[in-house]
């Protein structure tokens, strides 16, 4: 691992975690189911993105199966939560 | 190939600054239509190009060979991505007119209104 990546990486994941942060603020905050829906979906892509980088930086591969999998359980969490918030389940 | 992981460094500083503006977009906006829009278009954008920079970085391997592994799965990451999200955000946008939470502004015009009338007239 080069010198570039492990900068890059230092501008990266506080950017990231800010995200996740931001984004739980208003999961825990959001006056109506709808915005807690909104928080959670773009949780689950901000975690899908930072997997595969954490898994450049560790030099794990698994990493990658692992945030294809959370991306596909997060995509239908949130369609099934849509569909209970309009009424048709 | 030092070309090639470089521009990859640069797809992933631009995907975290789209991540964490659209976060913010999250926190800040007045409403679930706006959060919506704020959130789920430049989400999108940033953890697709977060992905295809991680891909590029690791195209290339110590000794300068071809490593076809990380850049093939990270192309099926960004589809599905590409596919997924904005279904997602349809379903919640559309979830959240449908159980009657009215737009932050004064609304002036409602196609979908209209639309959706029609529909369940025709239905019934």
């Amino acid at each position: 691992m080069d010198i570039a990546f492990k900068i890059v990486c230092f501008i990266v994941l506080p950017l990231v975690s800010l995200g996740v942060l931001f984004s739980f603020l208003r999961f825990v905050k959001g006056p109506t189911a709808a915005d807690r829906v909104v928080a959670l979906d773009t949780m689950s892509i901000i975690i899908t993105a930072s997997l595969v980088l954490l898994g450049a930086l560790f030099e794990r591969f698994i990493y990658v199966d692992v945030a294809l999998i959370y991306g596909v359980l997060g995509f239908i969490g949130v369609i099934v939560i849509a569909r209970y918030i309009e009424g048709a389940l | 190939m030092e070309a090639v992981k470089y521009i990859g460094l640069g797809f992933m500083v631009l995907g975290a600054i789209f991540l964490f503006l659209g976060a913010l977009g999250i926190y800040r906006m007045p409403d679930v239509y706006n959060r919506l829009q704020a959130g789920t278009k430049s989400s999108t954008l940033g953890a697709m190009s977060l992905i295809l920079g991680v891909g590029l970085y690791q195209l290339y391997g110590a000794d300068g060979s071809l490593q076809w592994n990380w850049m093939v799965k990270s192309i099926i990451i960004i589809v599905f991505i590409a596919i997924a999200n904005p279904l997602s955000s349809h379903a919640i946008g559309r979830a959240a007119y449908k159980s009657g939470l009215v737009p932050f502004l004064k609304k002036k015009m409602d196609a979908y209104e209209e639309v959706s009338n029609k529909e369940e007239g025709e239905v019934e």
